[in-house]
């Protein structure tokens, strides 16, 4: 069909709508208008953020909740810059999302326009691919190509960067399925040979370690990673983003690795013979110290981006797919080994070892998420932003489901959890509710969203985790800087239940560990869409255990030291 | 340590408005340089041929070229260090010469099968073709007259018998 009369932006939303997309975020601007003009006649919704940052974050809590593409809508100069943080955090995390992102027009390219930008220029390093349209003639097949690299191989953000002339102008090509990709290649199975050397290794291992990150979660391989483990009888350590891959409460699972892991996670990982990497990038949070990780055990790596073989270590074996079918490969080949003395061990550990906190002092994070986990029996989704919060919450809530806790893991990008919170919860088909739980520095990098969750009524329970303090900057001045506090004091804050009713948000308030379950209880019922609830909170706490950055597993803090510590070698 | 050593890189590319820009910042996202590029086209108008010479740790070559690879523009990319992969380039110095200096420029042209492309009362420009080693030598021993200006096309690279490169 020739749709000789329609304009380019009338062939994006149209594309759009072939793509099954229902909701986008945006945020309008003069040169994004033809597209926001052309949408009002469609049944997309356009959720209206209050900055560009927001609308990137929701649009990848969205891709995130539902594995399909979120799509972030915006203006041109300022509006495409917002975008940014959003696009970078989405990249590290492979989170497939579509920005599109208005443009002077193709004339004035180059002239320094009003609110020309080097849009996509600027943004070559953070995303999968882009494309700076300069004929609307291209849209129909731009649109399929983004939206396929998007959400295909290791997912990941991808940018248009859209003149206005080409999305006011018309658009005569016909819609398409064709790409012109020649360069584009989708890994599936992996080598047979890599396989059979896999099942060979695993044949031979008394002591063997599954690691399960974000790629087992973004293929969909939560039943074949559960699987291999109780077929081989092998215990299963998650990254953050691995969370809920597989369940925290299965027998075989020993919970988080690396820097805030648990104790049993990093001995287990100490004294493995085998570690089975399925879709984690052996990032420096989990390995610590490079030169000793694992250093005797025979690492082998499954992913779907052969430019992660040997990047951070070389493994002996790498097995190059998408782990869903490398797994369905792998499973024939193995059997039953001879771990029983192994699991017992790691389950002693994790008898002697469990996770805690202090139970005395004022309100501690680590009860206010123990307990929101308890009331709703771990069905919920789970947000967080960046900080001490975000590892307590990947500690103390039951994750058990996947795509039930989103985090900027890679990117580790405050202000991204409450934003999430909202694209998610336009996502979510569970029917449990949303947690958002943001520090009270983070969350005031984007509270201004809160109009957002209220104008659309959205399911969400904002807990604003207030210690006012930048809390995990705070802990590593305490920690190894003996104590010299620089810039980490959040005086200032809101009172955050004011502020949450000033947009018409009802606002609870815990202020004691006594109270957290009937306040919890209160924001669990209530129905009529978001509610915040003020979490005041111990200021001065620690995260436990911990693993200064760069420093080998066994160097794990358990409790708070006596003594000042070594500055960490490692970043960050 | 591991000794930096030169590498050639071939990369075969879609030839969009874009494609060196995402190249180049596989390199510059690790400080590493460039030390030569070379773009032509293909006998298929829609890719083009880069040949990249980079200076580095060999295994952070490896994981730069992966890192090419994956880039949704790039087809292929290969390293072709080591292998006898054809490898030329071309350069052209231009030498302040007196007349009488001439005969001994001249007689070094002819041992390198070089070509004088330009010639003044004052100056010559040569032309030489050939492997990197043969450019440097020349020009190492044309140093010994005044060379004013020098420029080289950087290596093109080819792989022998009917395989393609
Ligand atoms: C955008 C951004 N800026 C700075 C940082 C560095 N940073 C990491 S954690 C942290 C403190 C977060 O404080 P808060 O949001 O109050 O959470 P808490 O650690 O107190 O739970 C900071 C500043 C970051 N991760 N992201
Ligand atoms: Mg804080």
């Amino acid at each position: 069909m020739a749709n000789k009369t329609l304009s380019g932006a009338e062939v994006i939303i149209e594309c759009l709508k072939r793509e099954g997309i229902d909701t986008i975020f945006g945020y309008p601007g003069g040169s994004a208008i033809p597209m926001f003009d052309a949408i009002l006649d469609s049944n997309i919704k356009v959720v209206l953020s209050r900055h560009e940052q927001g609308a990137t974050h929701m649009a990848d809590g969205y891709a995130r909740q539902t594995g399909k593409v979120g799509v972030a809508l915006v203006t041109s100069g300022p509006g495409a810059t917002n975008t940014f943080t959003g696009i970078y955090t989405a990249l590290m995390d492979s989170s497939p999302i579509v920005v599109l992102a208005a443009q002077t027009t193709t004339p004035n390219l180059g002239k320094d326009a009003f609110q020309e930008c080097d849009t996509s220029g600027m943004t070559f390093a953070a995303v999968k691919h882009s494309y700076l349209v300069k004929d609307s003639n291209d849209l129909p097949r731009v649109m399929k190509e983004a939206f396929h690299i998007a959400r295909t191989g290791r997912p990941g953000p991808v940018l248009i960067d859209l003149p206005k002339d080409v999305t006011a102008g018309p658009c005569t090509a016909p819609f398409t399925d064709q790409m012109d990709l020649p360069g584009y290649k989708i890994p599936t199975y992996a080598s047979t040979e890599s396989v059979e050397k896999a099942a060979e290794f695993l044949k031979n291992s008394k002591k063997p370690l599954l690691l399960v990150g974000h790629g087992a979660m973004i293929s969909g391989a939560s039943r074949q990673v559960r699987e291999l483990a109780e077929k081989l009888n092998a215990p299963v350590c998650c990254t953050m983003l691995g969370l809920g891959a597989f369940p925290v409460d299965h027998e075989l699972s020993l919970g988080m690795l690396g820097m805030h892991g648990t104790i049993y996670a990093n001995k287990a990982v100490l004294d493995c013979d085998l570690i089975l990497s399925i879709g984690s990038r052996w990032d420096d949070r989990i390995t610590g110290k490079l030169e000793v990780f694992c250093k005797d055990a025979i690492k082998m790596h499954i992913d779907i981006d052969p430019a992660e073989e040997g990047k951070v270590l070389q493994p002996d074996v790498f097995m190059c797919g998408d782990a869903k079918l490398v797994l369905e490969q792998l499973l024939p080949m193995v059997h039953k080994l001879d771990t029983a003395d192994w699991v017992k061990t790691c389950q002693t550990w994790k008898k002697r070892f469990p996770l805690t906190y202090p139970k005395q002092g004022g309100l501690r994070m680590q009860h206010v998420i123990a307990t929101a986990s308890k009331l709703t029996d771990g069905k919920a989704i789970v947000t967080t932003d960046v900080g001490q919060h975000q590892m307590w919450v990947a500690q103390f809530f039951h994750i058990n489901y996947p795509r039930q806790l989103h985090s900027s893991g890679g990117a580790g990008t405050m202000g991204f959890g409450f934003p999430a919170a909202i694209g998610a919860a336009f996502g979510n088909e569970t029917g449990w509710p949303v947690l958002s739980f943001s520090g009270d520095g983070g969350f005031q990098m984007t509270e201004a969203e809160l109009a957002t969750a209220a104008i659309h009524k959205l399911p969400i329970k904002i807990f604003v985790m207030d210690n006012k303090y930048l809390g995990m900057v705070r802990q590593w001045q305490e920690l190894f800087y003996d104590h010299r506090y620089s810039s980490v004091d959040m005086m200032g804050n809101p009172d955050f239940v004011k502020l949450a009713e000033a947009y018409g948000i009802p606002g609870l308030r815990i202020k004691r560990a006594a109270d957290a379950e009937r306040v919890i209880q209160k924001a669990l019922e209530y129905n009529e869409g978001p509610i915040l609830i003020h979490c005041e909170c111990e200021k001065e706490d620690n995260v436990f255990p911990m693993i200064p950055a760069g420093a080998p597993l066994t160097a794990m803090i358990t409790e708070p030291p006596k003594a000042q510590l070594e500055k960490p070698t490692g970043s960050t | 340590m591991i000794k930096d050593i030169a590498h050639s890189i071939s990369l075969l590319v879609a030839n969009r408005p874009g494609v060196l820009v995402r190249i180049a910042l596989v390199f510059s996202r690790r400080g590493y340089n460039i030390d030569s590029l070379v773009v032509s086209p293909t006998l298929d108008p829609n890719f083009s041929r880069m040949n990249i010479i980079a200076h580095g740790n060999p295994e952070i070559l490896m994981q730069i070229i992966k890192q090419l690879e994956k880039l949704v523009d790039v087809v292929q990319a290969k390293d072709h260090t080591g292998t006898d992969a054809v490898e030329k380039e071309l350069a052209l110095i231009k030498v302040r010469c007196t007349p009488d200096q001439r005969t001994e420029i001249l007689q070094l042209c002819d041992h390198f099968h070089a070509n004088t492309v330009d010639m003044t009362a004052t100056s010559m420009i040569i032309q030489i073709t050939g492997n990197s080693q043969k450019v440097d030598t020349l020009k190492s021993l044309l140093q010994k007259f005044e060379i004013v200006e020098y420029i080289r096309t950087g290596k093109v690279i080819m792989l022998r018998g009917e395989d393609k490169t």
